[in-house]
Protein backbone atom coordinates (compact mmCIF):
# COMPACT_ATOMS: atom_id res chain seq x y z
CA UNK A 1 0.00 0.00 0.00
CA UNK A 2 1.24 3.58 -0.85
CA UNK A 3 1.10 5.83 2.21
CA UNK A 4 2.06 9.38 3.03
CA UNK A 5 4.40 9.62 6.39
CA UNK A 6 6.18 12.47 8.31
CA UNK A 7 8.67 10.31 9.15
CA UNK A 8 11.24 11.16 11.79
CA UNK A 9 14.94 11.64 10.90
CA UNK A 10 17.02 9.16 12.74
CA UNK A 11 20.67 9.89 11.36
CA UNK A 12 22.10 10.94 8.81
CA UNK A 13 25.99 10.95 7.61
CA UNK A 14 28.31 11.56 4.67
CA UNK A 15 29.89 8.44 3.35
CA UNK A 16 32.07 9.63 0.72
CA UNK A 17 32.15 12.82 -1.01
CA UNK A 18 28.84 14.35 -1.79
CA UNK A 19 27.09 10.92 -0.99
CA UNK A 20 24.94 10.86 2.21
CA UNK A 21 23.18 8.00 4.24
CA UNK A 22 20.51 8.47 5.26
CA UNK A 23 17.90 7.13 7.70
CA UNK A 24 13.99 7.52 8.59
CA UNK A 25 11.23 5.66 10.69
CA UNK A 26 8.26 5.37 10.63
CA UNK A 27 5.12 3.03 10.30
CA UNK A 28 5.21 3.33 6.35
CA UNK A 29 8.29 0.65 6.85
CA UNK A 30 5.94 -1.62 7.45
CA UNK A 31 4.96 -1.73 3.90
CA UNK A 32 8.39 -1.84 2.37
CA UNK A 33 8.51 -5.26 1.39
CA UNK A 34 10.93 -6.25 -1.86
CA UNK A 35 14.17 -4.44 -2.34
CA UNK A 36 14.24 -2.21 -5.20
CA UNK A 37 11.41 -0.28 -4.31
CA UNK A 38 11.61 3.72 -3.84
CA UNK A 39 10.22 6.58 -1.51
CA UNK A 40 9.12 9.97 -3.12
CA UNK A 41 10.20 12.59 -0.70
CA UNK A 42 9.38 16.33 -0.45
CA UNK A 43 12.66 18.04 0.97
CA UNK A 44 10.90 21.40 2.09
CA UNK A 45 7.46 22.55 3.03
CA UNK A 46 8.14 25.36 0.83
CA UNK A 47 7.17 25.70 -2.91
CA UNK A 48 10.36 25.76 -4.29
CA UNK A 49 12.08 23.05 -4.37
CA UNK A 50 8.12 22.33 -5.47
CA UNK A 51 8.44 18.68 -6.45
CA UNK A 52 9.44 15.28 -5.10
CA UNK A 53 12.21 13.12 -5.12
CA UNK A 54 12.47 9.70 -6.31
CA UNK A 55 14.83 8.23 -3.92
CA UNK A 56 15.78 4.17 -4.07
CA UNK A 57 15.68 2.60 -0.45
CA UNK A 58 19.06 0.72 0.42
CA UNK A 59 17.99 -1.29 3.78
CA UNK A 60 14.83 -1.99 5.53
CA UNK A 61 14.40 -3.06 9.33
CA UNK A 62 10.69 -3.48 10.80
CA UNK A 63 12.18 -4.54 13.52
CA UNK A 64 12.84 -0.56 14.29
CA UNK A 65 10.65 0.64 12.02
CA UNK A 66 13.99 2.35 9.69
CA UNK A 67 14.74 2.00 6.75
CA UNK A 68 18.24 3.93 4.62
CA UNK A 69 18.62 5.85 1.75
CA UNK A 70 21.68 6.26 -0.04
CA UNK A 71 21.80 9.39 -2.28
CA UNK A 72 23.77 11.65 -3.64
CA UNK A 73 23.35 15.96 -3.41
CA UNK A 74 23.28 17.35 -5.88
CA UNK A 75 20.81 19.71 -7.16
CA UNK A 76 18.96 21.66 -4.68
CA UNK A 77 16.60 19.24 -3.51
CA UNK A 78 19.02 16.78 -2.41
CA UNK A 79 21.07 19.41 -1.32
CA UNK A 80 18.34 20.36 1.47
CA UNK A 81 17.74 16.68 2.06
CA UNK A 82 21.78 16.18 3.02
CA UNK A 83 20.99 18.96 5.83
CA UNK A 84 18.35 16.88 7.78
CA UNK A 85 19.31 16.68 11.33
CA UNK A 86 18.42 14.08 13.45
CA UNK A 87 14.79 14.37 15.15
CA UNK A 88 13.84 16.69 11.15
CA UNK A 89 10.13 15.64 9.85
CA UNK A 90 10.64 14.40 6.00
CA UNK A 91 7.08 14.03 3.85
CA UNK A 92 7.25 10.57 2.75
CA UNK A 93 5.15 8.86 0.12
CA UNK A 94 5.87 5.84 -0.61
CA UNK A 95 7.23 2.45 -0.80
CA UNK A 96 6.45 2.84 -4.75
CA UNK A 97 7.30 0.65 -7.60
CA UNK A 98 8.34 -2.51 -8.37
CA UNK A 99 11.31 -4.02 -6.89
CA UNK A 100 14.05 -7.05 -7.89
CA UNK A 101 12.32 -10.22 -7.21
CA UNK A 102 14.30 -12.88 -4.95
CA UNK A 103 12.50 -15.98 -5.93
CA UNK A 104 13.81 -16.37 -9.28
CA UNK A 105 16.90 -17.74 -7.93
CA UNK A 106 17.15 -20.18 -5.38
CA UNK A 107 19.42 -21.61 -2.38
CA UNK A 108 22.71 -22.44 -3.54
CA UNK A 109 22.63 -20.94 -6.66
CA UNK A 110 24.65 -17.79 -7.37
CA UNK A 111 23.25 -14.22 -8.62
CA UNK A 112 25.27 -11.42 -10.11
CA UNK A 113 24.45 -7.87 -8.34
CA UNK A 114 25.81 -5.11 -10.84
CA UNK A 115 25.56 -1.32 -9.46
CA UNK A 116 26.53 1.44 -10.87
CA UNK A 117 27.36 4.51 -9.08
CA UNK A 118 24.39 5.90 -7.21
CA UNK A 119 22.71 2.62 -8.48
CA UNK A 120 24.68 0.46 -6.27
CA UNK A 121 22.27 1.38 -3.15
CA UNK A 122 19.27 -0.86 -4.25
CA UNK A 123 21.71 -3.86 -4.40
CA UNK A 124 22.53 -3.40 -0.67
CA UNK A 125 19.34 -5.02 0.25
CA UNK A 126 18.53 -7.16 -2.27
CA UNK A 127 21.84 -8.50 -1.25
CA UNK A 128 20.88 -9.37 2.59
CA UNK A 129 17.68 -11.13 1.32
CA UNK A 130 19.32 -13.12 -1.48
CA UNK A 131 22.57 -14.18 1.76
CA UNK A 132 19.35 -14.96 4.03
CA UNK A 133 18.13 -17.28 1.22
CA UNK A 134 21.07 -19.15 1.05
CA UNK A 135 22.01 -17.35 -2.54
CA UNK A 136 25.20 -16.57 -3.48
CA UNK A 137 25.70 -13.04 -4.07
CA UNK A 138 28.36 -11.93 -6.47
CA UNK A 139 29.18 -7.81 -6.46
CA UNK A 140 30.14 -5.93 -8.95
CA UNK A 141 30.69 -2.21 -8.06
CA UNK A 142 31.56 0.56 -10.46
CA UNK A 143 31.87 3.97 -9.78
CA UNK A 144 33.40 6.99 -10.90
CA UNK A 145 36.78 7.82 -8.75
CA UNK A 146 38.12 6.46 -5.16
CA UNK A 147 36.42 9.73 -3.38
CA UNK A 148 32.72 8.35 -4.39
CA UNK A 149 33.30 4.87 -3.38
CA UNK A 150 30.66 3.21 -0.74
CA UNK A 151 29.85 0.34 1.27
CA UNK A 152 32.57 -1.68 0.09
CA UNK A 153 32.78 -3.69 3.44
CA UNK A 154 29.37 -3.91 4.07
CA UNK A 155 29.22 -5.54 0.49
CA UNK A 156 32.18 -8.00 1.25
CA UNK A 157 30.63 -8.94 4.56
CA UNK A 158 27.82 -10.36 2.08
CA UNK A 159 29.77 -11.72 -0.43
CA UNK A 160 32.42 -11.85 -3.02
CA UNK A 161 32.64 -7.98 -4.11
CA UNK A 162 35.01 -6.00 -7.09
CA UNK A 163 35.29 -2.37 -7.38
CA UNK A 164 35.82 -0.65 -10.29
CA UNK A 165 36.86 2.62 -10.77
CA UNK A 166 36.84 4.67 -14.29
CA UNK A 167 40.38 6.15 -13.18
CA UNK A 168 41.29 3.67 -11.60
CA UNK A 169 41.59 5.25 -8.53
CA UNK A 170 40.46 2.56 -6.54
CA UNK A 171 39.98 -1.59 -7.55
CA UNK A 172 40.61 -2.08 -11.10
CA UNK A 173 40.53 0.30 -14.16
CA UNK A 174 37.64 0.88 -16.28
CA UNK A 175 33.79 0.15 -16.27
CA UNK A 176 32.04 -2.97 -14.07
CA UNK A 177 32.13 -4.83 -18.09
CA UNK A 178 35.63 -4.92 -17.83
CA UNK A 179 35.78 -6.61 -14.48
CA UNK A 180 32.60 -9.09 -15.74
CA UNK A 181 34.33 -9.85 -19.36
CA UNK A 182 36.73 -11.90 -17.02
CA UNK A 183 34.06 -14.18 -15.48
CA UNK A 184 32.81 -17.28 -16.06
CA UNK A 185 29.07 -16.65 -16.29
CA UNK A 186 28.15 -19.63 -13.37
CA UNK A 187 25.94 -17.75 -11.76
CA UNK A 188 21.56 -18.33 -12.25
CA UNK A 189 20.19 -14.69 -12.33
CA UNK A 190 21.78 -11.28 -12.38
CA UNK A 191 20.54 -7.75 -10.73
CA UNK A 192 21.66 -4.63 -11.46
CA UNK A 193 21.04 -0.64 -10.99
CA UNK A 194 22.84 1.77 -12.60
CA UNK A 195 22.93 4.52 -15.81
CA UNK A 196 21.29 2.53 -18.66
CA UNK A 197 24.49 2.35 -21.16
CA UNK A 198 25.65 0.42 -18.59
CA UNK A 199 22.00 -1.69 -18.22
CA UNK A 200 21.99 -1.97 -21.89
CA UNK A 201 25.94 -3.25 -21.92
CA UNK A 202 24.56 -6.04 -19.30
CA UNK A 203 21.74 -7.34 -21.87
CA UNK A 204 23.93 -7.49 -24.82
CA UNK A 205 26.91 -9.17 -22.42
CA UNK A 206 24.15 -12.08 -21.13
CA UNK A 207 21.61 -12.47 -23.88
CA UNK A 208 20.43 -15.64 -22.61
CA UNK A 209 20.79 -15.06 -18.79
CA UNK A 210 17.42 -14.02 -16.59
CA UNK A 211 18.31 -10.55 -15.38
CA UNK A 212 16.33 -7.75 -13.93
CA UNK A 213 17.37 -4.08 -14.68
CA UNK A 214 16.30 -1.04 -12.70
CA UNK A 215 15.83 1.81 -14.35
CA UNK A 216 16.07 5.45 -13.52
CA UNK A 217 13.78 8.15 -15.60
CA UNK A 218 12.78 11.96 -14.66
CA UNK A 219 9.67 11.64 -12.61
CA UNK A 220 6.74 13.94 -11.97
CA UNK A 221 4.22 12.09 -10.16
CA UNK A 222 6.13 9.32 -8.92
CA UNK A 223 2.60 6.91 -8.74
CA UNK A 224 2.01 6.38 -12.65
CA UNK A 225 -0.55 9.32 -13.47
CA UNK A 226 1.71 12.29 -15.09
CA UNK A 227 3.02 10.03 -18.46
CA UNK A 228 6.71 11.66 -17.42
CA UNK A 229 8.90 8.79 -16.90
CA UNK A 230 7.56 6.72 -19.71
CA UNK A 231 10.12 4.01 -21.44
CA UNK A 232 9.66 2.43 -25.11
CA UNK A 233 9.39 -1.39 -25.08
CA UNK A 234 10.68 -3.82 -27.13
CA UNK A 235 8.74 -6.64 -29.02
CA UNK A 236 9.13 -9.02 -26.17
CA UNK A 237 5.94 -7.57 -24.74
CA UNK A 238 2.66 -6.14 -25.87
CA UNK A 239 2.41 -3.01 -24.66
CA UNK A 240 3.89 0.16 -26.55
CA UNK A 241 5.39 1.77 -23.71
CA UNK A 242 6.20 1.03 -19.61
CA UNK A 243 5.94 3.57 -17.00
CA UNK A 244 9.19 3.25 -14.72
CA UNK A 245 7.68 4.62 -11.61
CA UNK A 246 4.64 2.16 -11.67
CA UNK A 247 5.35 -0.49 -13.83
CA UNK A 248 9.18 -0.80 -12.89
CA UNK A 249 11.40 0.68 -11.64
CA UNK A 250 12.76 -3.04 -12.40
CA UNK A 251 11.58 -4.89 -15.25
CA UNK A 252 13.30 -8.04 -16.78
CA UNK A 253 16.12 -7.69 -19.40
CA UNK A 254 15.08 -7.48 -22.70
CA UNK A 255 11.74 -5.55 -22.09
CA UNK A 256 12.67 -1.93 -22.22
CA UNK A 257 14.32 -0.44 -25.13
CA UNK A 258 17.89 0.66 -24.64
CA UNK B 1 -27.99 21.93 3.21
CA UNK B 2 -24.71 20.90 1.41
CA UNK B 3 -22.95 24.13 1.31
CA UNK B 4 -20.24 22.74 -1.12
CA UNK B 5 -22.69 21.75 -3.36
CA UNK B 6 -22.18 23.61 -7.23
CA UNK B 7 -24.88 23.42 -10.02
CA UNK B 8 -23.11 24.08 -13.67
CA UNK B 9 -24.35 22.84 -16.96
CA UNK B 10 -24.67 19.43 -16.87
CA UNK B 11 -23.03 19.11 -13.58
CA UNK B 12 -24.24 18.74 -9.87
CA UNK B 13 -21.28 18.53 -8.13
CA UNK B 14 -20.56 17.68 -4.64
CA UNK B 15 -18.35 20.15 -3.96
CA UNK B 16 -16.11 22.39 -6.37
CA UNK B 17 -13.10 20.82 -5.94
CA UNK B 18 -11.63 18.61 -9.28
CA UNK B 19 -8.47 17.25 -10.82
CA UNK B 20 -7.26 18.98 -13.76
CA UNK B 21 -6.73 17.09 -16.82
CA UNK B 22 -3.59 15.68 -17.52
CA UNK B 23 -3.05 15.37 -13.62
CA UNK B 24 -4.99 12.30 -12.74
CA UNK B 25 -4.35 10.01 -15.65
CA UNK B 26 -7.83 8.45 -15.63
CA UNK B 27 -8.24 8.61 -11.88
CA UNK B 28 -6.37 4.48 -11.22
CA UNK B 29 -3.48 5.73 -9.56
CA UNK B 30 -5.53 8.10 -7.21
CA UNK B 31 -8.22 5.51 -6.84
CA UNK B 32 -5.49 3.45 -4.66
CA UNK B 33 -4.92 6.03 -2.39
CA UNK B 34 -8.52 7.61 -1.67
CA UNK B 35 -12.23 6.90 -2.58
CA UNK B 36 -12.78 8.71 -5.66
CA UNK B 37 -16.30 9.47 -4.85
CA UNK B 38 -14.96 12.14 -2.67
CA UNK B 39 -14.20 14.52 -5.21
CA UNK B 40 -16.68 17.01 -6.77
CA UNK B 41 -15.62 15.48 -10.45
CA UNK B 42 -13.05 14.32 -11.82
CA UNK B 43 -11.29 16.01 -15.70
CA UNK B 44 -9.89 12.52 -17.11
CA UNK B 45 -6.77 13.24 -19.31
CA UNK B 46 -6.67 14.19 -22.88
CA UNK B 47 -8.83 11.64 -25.13
CA UNK B 48 -8.20 11.67 -29.06
CA UNK B 49 -9.66 9.02 -31.38
CA UNK B 50 -6.23 7.57 -32.37
CA UNK B 51 -3.39 6.08 -29.74
CA UNK B 52 -0.33 8.66 -28.82
CA UNK B 53 2.50 7.73 -27.45
CA UNK B 54 3.62 11.51 -26.52
CA UNK B 55 6.63 13.29 -26.40
CA UNK B 56 10.36 11.76 -26.18
CA UNK B 57 11.79 12.25 -22.76
CA UNK B 58 12.89 13.56 -20.68
CA UNK B 59 9.10 15.20 -20.49
CA UNK B 60 9.13 17.40 -17.37
CA UNK B 61 11.61 19.99 -15.33
CA UNK B 62 11.02 21.61 -12.03
CA UNK B 63 10.83 25.09 -12.15
CA UNK B 64 10.90 27.78 -9.45
CA UNK B 65 7.64 27.12 -7.53
CA UNK B 66 6.55 25.50 -10.64
CA UNK B 67 7.12 22.91 -13.29
CA UNK B 68 7.76 22.40 -17.06
CA UNK B 69 6.46 19.41 -19.15
CA UNK B 70 5.61 18.47 -22.48
CA UNK B 71 4.26 14.78 -22.36
CA UNK B 72 2.08 15.22 -25.82
CA UNK B 73 -0.97 14.23 -24.89
CA UNK B 74 0.15 10.36 -24.70
CA UNK B 75 -3.35 8.64 -24.37
CA UNK B 76 -4.66 4.89 -25.56
CA UNK B 77 -7.13 6.62 -27.92
CA UNK B 78 -11.60 6.84 -27.84
CA UNK B 79 -11.55 3.24 -28.51
CA UNK B 80 -9.69 1.92 -24.82
CA UNK B 81 -10.67 5.09 -22.97
CA UNK B 82 -14.38 4.06 -24.03
CA UNK B 83 -13.74 0.48 -22.78
CA UNK B 84 -11.61 0.27 -20.23
CA UNK B 85 -11.43 3.41 -18.56
CA UNK B 86 -14.48 5.11 -18.30
CA UNK B 87 -16.18 1.52 -17.64
CA UNK B 88 -13.97 1.09 -14.47
CA UNK B 89 -14.76 5.07 -13.70
CA UNK B 90 -18.58 4.06 -13.40
CA UNK B 91 -17.88 2.53 -9.92
CA UNK B 92 -17.46 5.65 -8.56
CA UNK B 93 -20.06 8.20 -7.93
CA UNK B 94 -18.76 11.22 -9.08
CA UNK B 95 -19.04 12.77 -12.84
CA UNK B 96 -16.65 12.84 -15.46
CA UNK B 97 -15.47 15.77 -17.54
CA UNK B 98 -14.01 14.29 -20.28
CA UNK B 99 -10.80 16.11 -21.84
CA UNK B 100 -10.83 15.99 -25.88
CA UNK B 101 -8.31 16.86 -28.12
CA UNK B 102 -7.29 16.00 -32.05
CA UNK B 103 -4.95 17.09 -34.66
CA UNK B 104 -8.38 18.21 -37.21
CA UNK B 105 -11.62 19.76 -36.57
CA UNK B 106 -13.14 16.47 -37.38
CA UNK B 107 -10.99 14.97 -34.68
CA UNK B 108 -12.60 16.62 -32.13
CA UNK B 109 -16.48 16.16 -33.63
CA UNK B 110 -15.59 12.30 -34.23
CA UNK B 111 -14.26 12.28 -30.26
CA UNK B 112 -16.85 14.36 -28.77
CA UNK B 113 -19.52 12.65 -30.25
CA UNK B 114 -18.61 9.59 -29.09
CA UNK B 115 -16.82 10.06 -25.37
CA UNK B 116 -20.31 12.16 -24.89
CA UNK B 117 -22.87 9.47 -24.83
CA UNK B 118 -20.68 7.48 -22.25
CA UNK B 119 -22.90 7.08 -19.49
CA UNK B 120 -20.62 8.72 -16.56
CA UNK B 121 -19.50 11.80 -18.89
CA UNK B 122 -21.62 14.36 -18.14
CA UNK B 123 -19.53 17.54 -19.72
CA UNK B 124 -16.56 17.54 -22.02
CA UNK B 125 -13.27 19.95 -22.16
CA UNK B 126 -12.18 20.85 -25.41
CA UNK B 127 -8.91 20.82 -24.86
CA UNK B 128 -7.70 23.84 -27.58
CA UNK B 129 -5.28 24.56 -25.67
CA UNK B 130 -2.51 22.04 -25.73
CA UNK B 131 1.18 23.55 -26.33
CA UNK B 132 2.76 20.60 -26.31
CA UNK B 133 1.80 18.95 -29.79
CA UNK B 134 2.69 20.26 -33.20
CA UNK B 135 -0.54 20.11 -34.96
CA UNK B 136 -4.34 20.56 -33.07
CA UNK B 137 -4.15 21.67 -30.09
CA UNK B 138 -3.30 25.59 -29.21
CA UNK B 139 -3.49 26.23 -33.21
CA UNK B 140 -7.13 26.06 -32.38
CA UNK B 141 -7.26 28.31 -29.31
CA UNK B 142 -5.23 31.09 -30.10
CA UNK B 143 -7.69 32.46 -33.23
CA UNK B 144 -10.84 33.47 -32.26
CA UNK B 145 -12.58 32.64 -35.57
CA UNK B 146 -11.29 29.26 -35.21
CA UNK B 147 -12.10 28.49 -31.40
CA UNK B 148 -15.90 29.98 -32.20
CA UNK B 149 -16.28 27.60 -35.00
CA UNK B 150 -14.67 24.22 -33.64
CA UNK B 151 -16.71 24.94 -30.71
CA UNK B 152 -19.93 25.42 -33.00
CA UNK B 153 -18.74 22.15 -34.44
CA UNK B 154 -18.49 20.76 -31.55
CA UNK B 155 -21.78 21.68 -29.90
CA UNK B 156 -23.33 20.71 -32.55
CA UNK B 157 -22.59 16.97 -31.68
CA UNK B 158 -22.51 16.63 -28.42
CA UNK B 159 -24.85 15.24 -25.96
CA UNK B 160 -23.65 16.29 -23.25
CA UNK B 161 -22.98 20.30 -22.46
CA UNK B 162 -19.30 21.77 -23.70
CA UNK B 163 -16.46 23.59 -21.78
CA UNK B 164 -13.66 25.02 -23.90
CA UNK B 165 -10.59 24.81 -22.10
CA UNK B 166 -8.63 28.29 -22.91
CA UNK B 167 -5.30 29.13 -23.41
CA UNK B 168 -3.02 31.80 -21.84
CA UNK B 169 -0.60 31.92 -24.28
CA UNK B 170 -2.66 35.03 -26.53
CA UNK B 171 -2.51 38.31 -26.48
CA UNK B 172 -5.98 39.35 -25.41
CA UNK B 173 -7.74 35.88 -23.66
CA UNK B 174 -11.36 37.90 -23.42
CA UNK B 175 -11.58 37.58 -27.12
CA UNK B 176 -11.28 34.01 -27.00
CA UNK B 177 -13.59 33.72 -24.20
CA UNK B 178 -16.46 35.82 -26.20
CA UNK B 179 -15.77 33.90 -29.48
CA UNK B 180 -16.48 30.29 -27.57
CA UNK B 181 -19.73 31.71 -25.83
CA UNK B 182 -20.34 33.03 -29.33
CA UNK B 183 -19.95 29.72 -30.62
CA UNK B 184 -22.24 28.21 -28.10
CA UNK B 185 -20.05 26.72 -25.10
CA UNK B 186 -22.00 25.97 -21.88
CA UNK B 187 -18.77 26.78 -20.11
CA UNK B 188 -15.11 27.88 -20.17
CA UNK B 189 -11.90 25.96 -18.11
CA UNK B 190 -8.95 28.47 -17.73
CA UNK B 191 -6.18 28.79 -17.96
CA UNK B 192 -3.85 25.43 -19.55
CA UNK B 193 0.14 26.04 -19.50
CA UNK B 194 2.11 28.50 -19.72
CA UNK B 195 4.97 28.10 -23.29
CA UNK B 196 7.59 27.98 -20.88
CA UNK B 197 11.49 26.66 -21.52
CA UNK B 198 14.63 25.73 -19.07
CA UNK B 199 18.17 25.22 -20.28
CA UNK B 200 20.76 23.35 -18.75
CA UNK B 201 22.98 26.23 -17.80
CA UNK B 202 26.27 23.97 -18.16
CA UNK B 203 25.64 23.02 -22.04
CA UNK B 204 23.17 25.46 -23.11
CA UNK B 205 21.08 23.07 -24.08
CA UNK B 206 17.01 22.83 -23.22
CA UNK B 207 16.07 19.89 -20.43
CA UNK B 208 12.80 19.06 -21.94
CA UNK B 209 13.42 16.54 -25.51
CA UNK B 210 10.49 19.05 -26.94
CA UNK B 211 12.61 22.06 -26.18
CA UNK B 212 9.71 23.88 -25.04
CA UNK B 213 6.66 22.46 -22.66
CA UNK B 214 4.24 24.22 -20.61
CA UNK B 215 4.37 25.62 -17.33
CA UNK B 216 2.36 25.10 -14.27
CA UNK B 217 2.20 25.27 -10.52
CA UNK B 218 2.21 27.93 -7.96
CA UNK B 219 4.51 30.02 -10.15
CA UNK B 220 1.28 30.63 -12.57
CA UNK B 221 -1.27 31.29 -10.23
CA UNK B 222 -1.20 35.49 -10.16
CA UNK B 223 -1.51 35.04 -13.87
CA UNK B 224 -4.13 32.35 -13.78
CA UNK B 225 -6.97 34.63 -11.25
CA UNK B 226 -6.01 37.44 -13.34
CA UNK B 227 -7.62 36.16 -16.59
CA UNK B 228 -9.90 34.29 -14.38
CA UNK B 229 -11.08 37.81 -13.39
CA UNK B 230 -10.53 39.37 -17.05
CA UNK B 231 -13.04 36.83 -18.32
CA UNK B 232 -15.45 36.98 -15.75
CA UNK B 233 -16.13 40.36 -16.92
CA UNK B 234 -17.01 39.16 -20.15
CA UNK B 235 -18.55 36.57 -20.65
CA UNK B 236 -22.08 34.86 -18.68
CA UNK B 237 -21.55 31.44 -18.91
CA UNK B 238 -19.94 29.91 -15.78
CA UNK B 239 -15.76 29.74 -15.36
CA UNK B 240 -13.91 26.36 -13.62
CA UNK B 241 -10.40 28.13 -12.33
CA UNK B 242 -7.33 26.55 -12.72
CA UNK B 243 -3.65 27.77 -12.63
CA UNK B 244 -1.34 26.55 -9.67
CA UNK B 245 -3.98 25.99 -6.88
CA UNK B 246 -2.35 24.17 -4.30
CA UNK B 247 -4.06 25.79 -0.88
CA UNK B 248 -7.31 26.42 0.22
CA UNK B 249 -6.35 29.94 -0.02
CA UNK B 250 -5.99 29.92 -3.66
CA UNK B 251 -9.52 27.71 -4.16
CA UNK B 252 -10.70 31.07 -2.20
CA UNK B 253 -9.07 33.49 -4.30
CA UNK B 254 -10.37 31.68 -7.83
CA UNK B 255 -13.34 31.53 -6.30
CA UNK B 256 -13.47 35.37 -5.22
CA UNK B 257 -12.37 36.50 -8.68
CA UNK B 258 -15.49 34.26 -10.54
CA UNK B 259 -14.61 30.90 -11.04
CA UNK B 260 -17.49 28.63 -10.10
CA UNK B 261 -15.54 25.71 -9.48
CA UNK B 262 -11.81 25.10 -9.55
CA UNK B 263 -9.58 22.63 -10.71
CA UNK B 264 -6.39 21.45 -9.20
CA UNK B 265 -3.47 20.27 -11.60
CA UNK B 266 0.36 19.85 -10.26
CA UNK B 267 -0.36 20.29 -6.97
CA UNK B 268 -1.34 16.24 -6.89
CA UNK B 269 2.26 15.40 -7.86
CA UNK B 270 3.25 17.31 -4.77
CA UNK B 271 0.86 16.07 -3.00
CA UNK B 272 -1.23 13.18 -4.18
CA UNK B 273 -3.98 12.99 -1.47
CA UNK B 274 -4.33 17.57 -2.31
CA UNK B 275 -7.99 17.00 -3.45
CA UNK B 276 -9.44 15.52 -0.56
CA UNK B 277 -7.53 17.92 1.63
CA UNK B 278 -8.80 20.87 0.05
CA UNK B 279 -12.25 19.33 0.01
CA UNK B 280 -11.80 19.08 3.61
CA UNK B 281 -10.83 22.61 4.99
CA UNK B 282 -13.33 24.07 2.31
CA UNK B 283 -16.36 24.13 5.19
CA UNK B 284 -13.97 25.68 7.84
CA UNK B 285 -12.81 28.69 5.35
CA UNK B 286 -16.20 29.60 4.48
CA UNK B 287 -16.85 30.10 8.51
CA UNK B 288 -13.66 31.84 8.66
CA UNK B 289 -14.62 34.23 5.66
CA UNK B 290 -18.60 34.65 7.20
CA UNK B 291 -20.07 32.81 4.01
CA UNK B 292 -22.94 30.23 4.18
CA UNK B 293 -22.24 28.79 0.73
CA UNK B 294 -19.46 28.53 -1.46
CA UNK B 295 -22.28 29.76 -4.29
CA UNK B 296 -22.13 33.31 -2.12
CA UNK B 297 -17.87 33.39 -2.17
CA UNK B 298 -18.31 33.11 -6.52
CA UNK B 299 -17.56 36.58 -7.55
CA UNK B 300 -17.19 38.00 -4.58
CA UNK B 301 -14.04 40.64 -5.85
CA UNK B 302 -16.45 42.05 -8.36
CA UNK B 303 -18.80 42.84 -5.87
CA UNK B 304 -16.22 44.95 -3.78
Amino acid sequence: MIRQEQMQVVKQRAIATNIFELTLTGQLVLDMKQPGQFVHLRVSDQMEPLLRRPISISSIDESTLEFTMIYRAEGRGTTLLSEKKPGDQVDVLGPLGNGFPIDKVEEGQKALLVGGGIGVPPLFELSKRLVEKGVQPIHVLGFQSEDVVFYEKQFQELGETYIVTVDGSHGSTGFVTNVLDKFKDDFAVYYSCGPTPMLAALEKMYPSKEGYLSFEQRMGCGIGACFACVCDTTEKIEADYVKVCSDGPVFPSGVVRV
Amino acid sequence: MNRLATLLPGLSLKNPIMPASGCFGFGKEYAKLYDLSKLGAIMIKATTLETRLGNPTPRVAETPAGMLNAIGLQNPGLKKVLENELTWLEQYDVPIIANVAGYTTEDYVNVAESISKASNVQALELNISCPNVKQGGITFGTDPYIAEELTKAVKAVSSVPVYVKLSPNVTDIGAIAKAVEAGGADGITMINTLLGMRLDTKTGRPVIANVTGGLSGPAIKPVALRMVYDVAKQVSIPIIGMGGISTIDDVVDFLSAGASAVAVGTANFVDPFICPKLIEQLPEKLDDLGFETVTDLVGRSHRL
